[in-house]
Order: C-alpha cells, then structure tokens, then sequence
C-alpha cells in the first residue's frame, strides 16, 4: 500500500530531515511513527500526501509513484488520503456540519448522498449533537475529533495523523485511540505519529521509530 | 453532469452570498464600474445620434451654384443651356429666388424673421447633380465653374458631410481610446477585489488544497464573483446611460419645439447593450482570472 525506498529530503538550507529511509505498509495495517519531535515524523507523512518532494528516492502509494506525479494529480491522490493534523487546521467561519461537508464539496458528491454522509461521520466521532455549533466553541479534544470526522467522510483507504494526541489530555486522547481503532477494524490502513510512548503499550500495533532522519530496526 | 452543474448553482450562491454580505463596498465596486463604462459608452450614443442625423441630411452628392444678383432672364436661360451641354453634368435643376425664399419660411420656422424682410436677400441658384460622383472629380467641376461669368458662388453640397465625417472619425478614436483605459481600470478593480478576497480566505484555499481540491475548483468562486460583479457594473452602465438620455430628451424636446422640429437621441440598440454587458462581465472575469493565477501561485510556490 505504502512503500519508501531509499528516501531522502533535505530542506532549503541543508537541513535533513530524512536519510534513506525504506518501509512498506501493506493494506489494512495501523502503524505507529514515533521518534523525538524532529526526528522527521512530520516530513515523511507530508511526502506520502504530496505535501512535500522528496530529493532523492521513491514513495509508491498503490504502486503510483508519488516522487513524480504531476501536480494536476496531487488532489485526486489526496482524495484518497484522509489527513489529520495536530493543529486540526478548522475552518472558523462554519458550523461543524459544513466543515466536514467541505471535502465532499471538493470530490463532487451530489448533496443529499453527502449529507448523509457528514451525519455518519460526526455520529462516529460523537460530534453529531453539535452540528450546528462553529468550532470555536469546542474543546481541543472535540476539535480534534471533528478533523477526524472531515478526515474520514470521504471514505479514504488511508489515514495518516501527525500528533494527533499532541496537546491532549490522556482521557481525550484514549477516545481519538479508540475511534482510530474502529476504523482500523473495517480495514482502512493508518499511519499515525506521535512522541507519546504510552500509547504504544495500550495499543500493540507494529511500529517505526525515526532518529534524526534515519528508521530505526 | 448533475452533480456539476449542482456544484455550479451552488457556486453562483456563493457568490451572491458574498456580495450581499458587504453590501457597501459590493454597491460600491459595482459604481465605480458604473461609472467608468458608462464614459465611453455615453460617448459612442451621442457619435452614433450625430452618425445617423448627418446621414439623414446628406442625400445625393450636388453642387449648389448661386448666381450674382444682377444676372437677367436670359442669361440664365443661356447658363441653363451651357450646363445642360456640359458633358460632367447630368442633370440641372433651377431654384428662383422667389421659391428660395419660400422655401426658407416653410422648412426652418424662420417666418418671423423673413417676413421683417422688405426686399428677398437670396439669389437665383442652379442644383447640379453630376454624372461622375467620388469627391475628386466633382472638385474639378467646382473649380471649372467658379470661373464662368455670372457665378457668385459655388458650393459643394457634400464638403460639410465630409468635414462632419472626419469630426466623427476623430471623436471614435477618442472614444475608442477612452474605452481602452477604462476598461484596464474596469480589470485592476475586480483584481483588487479578488485579491482582498483571497487574502481573507486565505486560510479556506490552503486547508481545501490539503484536502484534495483541484485549482480550478479553488478559482471557481473568485472568477464567478469577478463575472457576476462585471456584469452588475455593465448593467448599472446601462442604467446610467438610460436615465441621462431619458432626462437629455426631455430637455431636448423643449428645445426642439421652439425650432418647430423634432429630434430625440436615440438609446443603445438592443445588440450594443448585449455586447455591453458581455464585455464588462469578461473583463470582470478576466480581472478574477489574472487575480487568482497570481495569488493561488504565491500559496502554492510557499
């Protein structure tokens, strides 16, 4: 499903922010990314979104090789890709419903199939209630579930989340582990970074552990 | 196909919606282009109401020959012979001065003044229709004329058309070149416009492109705003012509009445105000476009 080889990115400047790194994730997997904050957790989530370049090797995604793909292509790829970021990155001037209607607006659905959608969506991440609130109005973990929701309306085969836990506290962040599971029980494949190691003791899941830009055996 | 043209109407909405929710500065920007298109415009309506008068007016190309006022019966019998025997000349028509001066009474309303007259001004004339009539040889037959005895006065009837002609021609290329400026200052509002919108969304653009939205849909919105709001302006053009030749012709009607004719300015034709409202619905698009290619590769270039 998802497989580096012999990776590389170096930032303007000449910082490196990943050394040859090589990895496969196969289809249905919920892996975890940990590693000290700079370690390049961030950097190697943005390559598989087409975020970011990579300056030397190849990242596939379901065989298509994203290191080369023409940018009039980035946005079908992430259509595919469902993005969660630790700053949540809402949008302030719409209710909860609207938010997670967005990438259903951008893909095309017609607009009674998507809102049934939307509502599936916020009942999964228990934001059904508040539909009609603006974000602002939410706690962190609650912002942190409606990304999810706008995350997975689309239904993507893959979830990849920076941090998704970062500022949270343990009880917030064991009902985003908890949502997160469920959708690996239906087969989505996940990639989820975090620095928190406590999580990888609840959940036993394979894990890759980034230093400095190299993956750790 | 449904799902697209649902996109679009949703879209169109928007774009409604935008404007509605700063009323001020959407009434405002849609003024301003008003404004500057009603200049050119108003200017080609009045070019065109001369156009059409000064067609009216001239009919076929003559030359008007006034004799001296001491010419007798028989002198003119015999200059009718000569000009009938003359090979440029085609056909003649004589004008006494007795019917000249009806005439003056009837078609200008000038009664009061001719009959102050105790004795008639005008002289006999002849009306000369030649048989070649581009400009150039009736310029010849002028100056032939002028030299024969008895003959005040030469005139061609065309000369005034033709100056009138060359007037115009120079007010169209006024015009023209009014229409051109404005028209760039038409597309510098609506990439002003696009360009405060996109700095407020700017936050929207960028989390939409994370989430898989293709340029186009991003510029879909800006470049419906700029064409809604183009053509909003042609149409208040449209209003602003309307209402001032509506208040030009009342005030024209008075005049005319006292001069015992009637003229009235002719409003746009239903084809210039179609082209009207296109061209300035296209430049506002054009404005969005140029604008939101500039500003989505300052975002995308980050």
């Amino acid at each position: 499903m998802i497989r580096f080889n012999q990776v590389s990115k170096r930032y303007p400047g000449g910082y490196a922010a990943l050394k040859n790194v090589s990895f496969e994730i196969d289809a249905g997997e919920m892996i975890f990314l940990t590693g000290h904050s700079g370690a390049g957790k961030s950097t190697l989530l943005k390559l598989i979104a087409a975020i970011e370049r990579p300056n030397g090797g190849n990242v596939l995604i379901n065989g298509q090789n994203i290191s080369k793909i023409k940018a009039g292509a980035v946005p079908y790829l992430r259509r595919n890709i469902g993005l969660i970021f630790q700053d949540h990155k809402l949008l302030f001037d719409r209710n909860l419903f609207d938010n997670v209607m967005l990438p259903l607006q951008i893909a095309g659905f017609d607009h009674r199939e998507s809102s049934k959608r939307v509502r599936a969506a916020l009942d999964k991440v228990g934001l059904l209630k508040r539909e009609k609130s603006i974000p602002i109005s939410l706690s962190g973990g609650e912002q942190q579930r409606l990304c999810i929701a706008r995350a997975i309306v689309n239904r993507p085969s893959i979830l990849l989340a920076d941090e998704p836990t970062g500022n949270l506290d343990s009880d917030s962040a064991n009902a985003i582990m908890d949502i997160f599971k469920s959708f690996h029980q239906v087969g989505a494949t996940l990639l989820i970074s975090t620095h928190d190691e406590s999580l990888l003791r609840e959940y036993k899941g394979r894990s890759l552990t980034l230093k400095q830009g190299e993956l750790q055996p | 196909m449904k799902s697209w043209l649902m996109h679009h109407l949703y879209v169109m909405q928007l774009t409604f919606q935008r404007l509605r929710t700063s009323p001020v500065s959407s009434m405002l920007n849609v003024l301003v282009i008003g404004v500057a298109l009603s200049l050119p415009t108003g200017g080609y309506v009045l070019l065109q109401n001369v156009q059409s008068l000064s067609d009216k007016l001239v009919g076929t190309p003559q030359i008007s020959v006034f004799l001296s006022m001491n010419t007798s019966q028989d002198d003119i019998a015999r200059i009718s012979k000569q000009l009938l025997q003359h090979n440029a000349v085609a056909q003649i028509e004589f004008v006494p001065r007795e019917q000249a001066l009806l005439q003056l009474q009837n078609s200008t309303g000038l009664s009061d003044v001719t009959g102050g007259l105790t004795q008639n001004p005008l002289p006999h004339a002849f009306i000369i229709s030649p048989k070649i009539k581009d400009a150039q040889s009736m310029e010849a037959l002028k100056d032939e004329l002028k030299s024969w005895p008895k003959f005040e006065h030469v005139q061609l009837d065309s000369a005034w058309a033709r100056k009138l002609e060359a007037l115009l021609k120079f007010g169209r290329l006024a015009v023209l070149i009014l229409a051109v400026l404005l028209s760039f200052a038409l597309v510098a509002i609506t990439f002003n416009t696009i360009r405060l919108q996109i700095l407020t969304r700017r936050e929207e653009i960028e989390v939409s492109k994370l989430i898989g939205a293709s340029n186009s849909f991003i510029r879909r919105p800006f470049l419906y705003f700029g064409l809604v709001q183009g053509l909003l302006g042609g149409g208040s053009a449209w209003l602003i012509i309307t209402v001032s030749l509506t208040l030009l012709n009342i005030s024209l009607t008075e005049l005319t009445h006292l001069y015992a004719s009637s003229f009235s300015l002719q409003h746009l034709s239903a084809g210039d105000s179609l082209t009207l409202l296109l061209f300035s619905a296209y430049l506002g698009w054009l404005g969005a476009l140029l604008s939101v290619s500039q500003h989505l590769w300052q975002i995308d270039s980050r």
